[in-house]
């Protein structure tokens, strides 16, 4: 930043100078101001996070005060009877609906890419993406009504309610990556194994869903992620005796912080950080 | 649309092409019908709760038809006698939500800009880097990051230890459960919102009309709001609409940072289907809340046709 100031410093009236090819000179994509904002955001976003972190590495009780390294609150997380409980509900949660998710958005991307325009195709983007429109809260009051309706109805409260509502708003997460990898795959590989007598489910297995694959993977990975950490789709969807671990999460925060919940929560984070890497490095490499 | 290019393959006519139409309609049923049930249904079940008697206990009373929950929204009966006044506290609560949310707006606005022009900015290689750098906390828990930043801002927290331990107030100052606990929090959660479509529009600019500016004796100030801006508005418009919705609907971070005092319109229809027990007026304002939402969406799309048509 030092260098970027001296250099508006010095330079500033030095105009009208081709694009520099030595980072001396006049440059052009210098902003005055923008470095040291973009540096504050990072602050801003890095800090709390960091915080966070560091305090669940604490020997202490105190979220503030340092008191030297320990692993014991991630080892007294891991024993949480009720932690695991709320853990594993996730996980399950998680990996039913981010498949079923997957599945039927493949399917739909199949039907809604590389054609030409048919009735309904319009119709169909915006149903799927629907739930990307409307507020979180919105859609789970709405859930509310209908499944108490139904619980009482039907007599069932368990699972299903919750995996299915994960399924409903993972759709579009799932839909997007999918059908982006389709649109940039051209029709020329099925019809060359058409061409060579390939029944269509052959060609489909053979070809186009090994091509596929780092599409579904990608949007099989956001759908995961979406859906552990849906707080409030869940919180009102949820029997009694069914919290999640964000909703578990939730209700603690409501009786004070401790840095139990800074080690959960760091475990968490880490969790996510590692999906999205991952999926960063599969989109990488797909350019 | 990317689907503009002609696959031939797929353009077959009369009953084949119906075949393949209904082929296709089968194949996205599953998908369709998942969102139907499990999304867009309940809220047409949930505007016809709107319109119905409460019940005593929560729920409605079926087939009972009142004007109570949308009358609610806006008024309210006295008790005693029946006179009506205008529902101060959901106008409160309303005008706050609103306030907040365009706050965080212009605050996402005046650290994402610069911030994606900062990425825009870098050389390629470690342009990936910082972006990756926005992307983690925008799919990190959103509990999660509400929960950091409270540690940050609480009385105890790192901040207040900052302030008063570099001599600049005396005691902790109280930022939990106020106003701007919520939009320092939602500034936060929903910033890697705005950054990521600035950049996108950002990165697509054609430098060499930033220097044909500065060749025609534009200031540093003229290039900014003749050039870069205007280029990439596309992306400012998508942030701040990004940023804005789910402001409106935030539930979490002010229920978290707000306490219960300083609700937003999400927690305000929490209330109505809990301790309030009036689902027909939660219903009500719900729907209120997504016609504004809609509203927005409108506002959007109409600019992004717009920008396509420049660009």
């Amino acid at each position: 930043m030092a260098e970027f100031r001296a250099r508006r410093g010095s330079n500033d009236n030095r105009r009208a100078r081709p694009a520099p090819r030595r980072r001396t000179g006049f440059d052009v994509r210098a902003m005055p101001g923008a470095g040291t904002l973009a540096v504050a955001t990072f602050f801003l976003l890095y800090i709390p996070m960091a915080t966070l972190v560091v305090f669940a590495f604490n020997s202490g009780q105190s979220l503030s005060v340092w008191e030297g390294f320990s692993f014991r609150w991630f080892v007294s997380a891991w024993h949480n009877a009720a932690i695991q409980e709320v853990a594993l509900r996730s996980l399950l949660i998680a990996v039913v609906a981010a498949t079923c998710a997957t599945i039927v958005a493949t399917m739909a991307a199949l039907a809604t890419t590389r054609t030409a325009p048919y009735p309904g195709l319009t119709f169909k983007y915006a149903f799927i993406n629907q739930p990307l429109m409307v507020p979180e809260i919105v859609t789970a009051v709405a859930l509310l009504i209908v499944f108490s309706r139904l619980k009482v109805w039907t007599g069932y409260s368990g699972l299903g309610y919750l995996i299915l509502a994960h399924t409903a708003f993972c759709i579009p997460f799932a839909y997007l990556p999918i059908r982006a990898r389709l649109e940039s795959m051209d029709l020329t590989l099925e019809r060359a194994a058409a061409d060579l007598y390939a029944p269509p489910l052959a060609a489909f297995r053979r070809v186009t869903l090994p091509l596929l694959k780092p599409g579904i993977l990608a949007g099989f990975m956001l759908a995961f992620v979406i859906s552990l950490d849906d707080v409030v789709i869940t919180e009102f969807v949820k029997s009694g005796g069914q919290d999640t671990l964000p909703t578990y999460l939730l209700g603690q925060l409501r009786r004070g912080v401790s840095p139990d919940i800074n080690a959960v929560a760091t475990m968490f984070l880490a969790l996510s950080a590692v999906v999205v890497t991952i999926y960063f490095l599969i989109n990488r490499r797909r350019v | 649309m990317p689907s503009a290019a002609p696959h031939p393959a797929v353009r077959p006519r009369g009953a084949r092409r119906g075949r393949e139409i209904a082929r296709r309609w089968l194949l996205s049923a599953p998908a369709l019908l998942v969102i139907l049930v499990a999304a867009v249904g309940p809220l047409f079940v949930m505007a016809l709760y709107s319109v119905m008697a409460k019940g005593d206990f929560g729920d409605v009373r079926f087939g009972t038809f009142s004007s109570e929950g949308w009358f609610g929204v806006f008024f309210q009966r006295d008790i005693f006698d029946d006179t009506l006044t205008l529902a101060d506290a959901h106008l409160t609560i309303f005008w706050r939500s609103v306030v907040l949310s365009l706050q965080t707006t212009l605050a996402a606005l005046l650290l994402g800009v610069p911030t994606a022009y900062f990425i825009a900015t870098r050389p390629a290689r470690s342009r990936e880097i910082w972006l990756f750098l926005i992307t983690i906390p925008f799919w990190t828990n959103l509990l999660i990051r509400t929960f950091a930043i409270q540690e940050v801002i609480r009385n105890e927290g790192i901040l207040n230890g900052a302030l008063v331990g570099l001599g600049i107030v005396d005691r902790p100052v109280q930022i939990m459960f106020t106003d701007t606990a919520i939009l320092i929090g939602m500034v936060y959660v929903y910033l890697p919102l705005m950054v990521l479509p600035v950049y996108a529009s950002m990165e697509k600019i054609d430098f060499r009309l930033v220097e044909a500016g500065y060749d025609l004796y534009a200031g540093r100030l003229a290039v900014l709001r003749r050039i870069i801006l205007p280029l990439a508005r596309p992306g400012i418009v998508a942030g701040s609409i990004l940023v804005f919705i789910p402001s409106l609907g935030a539930y979490v971070t002010p229920r978290v940072l707000g306490g219960g005092k300083n609700m937003m319109l999400g927690n305000l229809i929490e209330l109505q289907f809990g301790p309030g027990r009036n689902w027909p007026l939660g219903a009500a304002i719900s729907i209120t809340l997504m016609a504004v939402v809609m509203l927005a969406l409108l506002v959007y799309v109409r600019n992004a046709t717009k920008g396509g048509q420049h660009g």
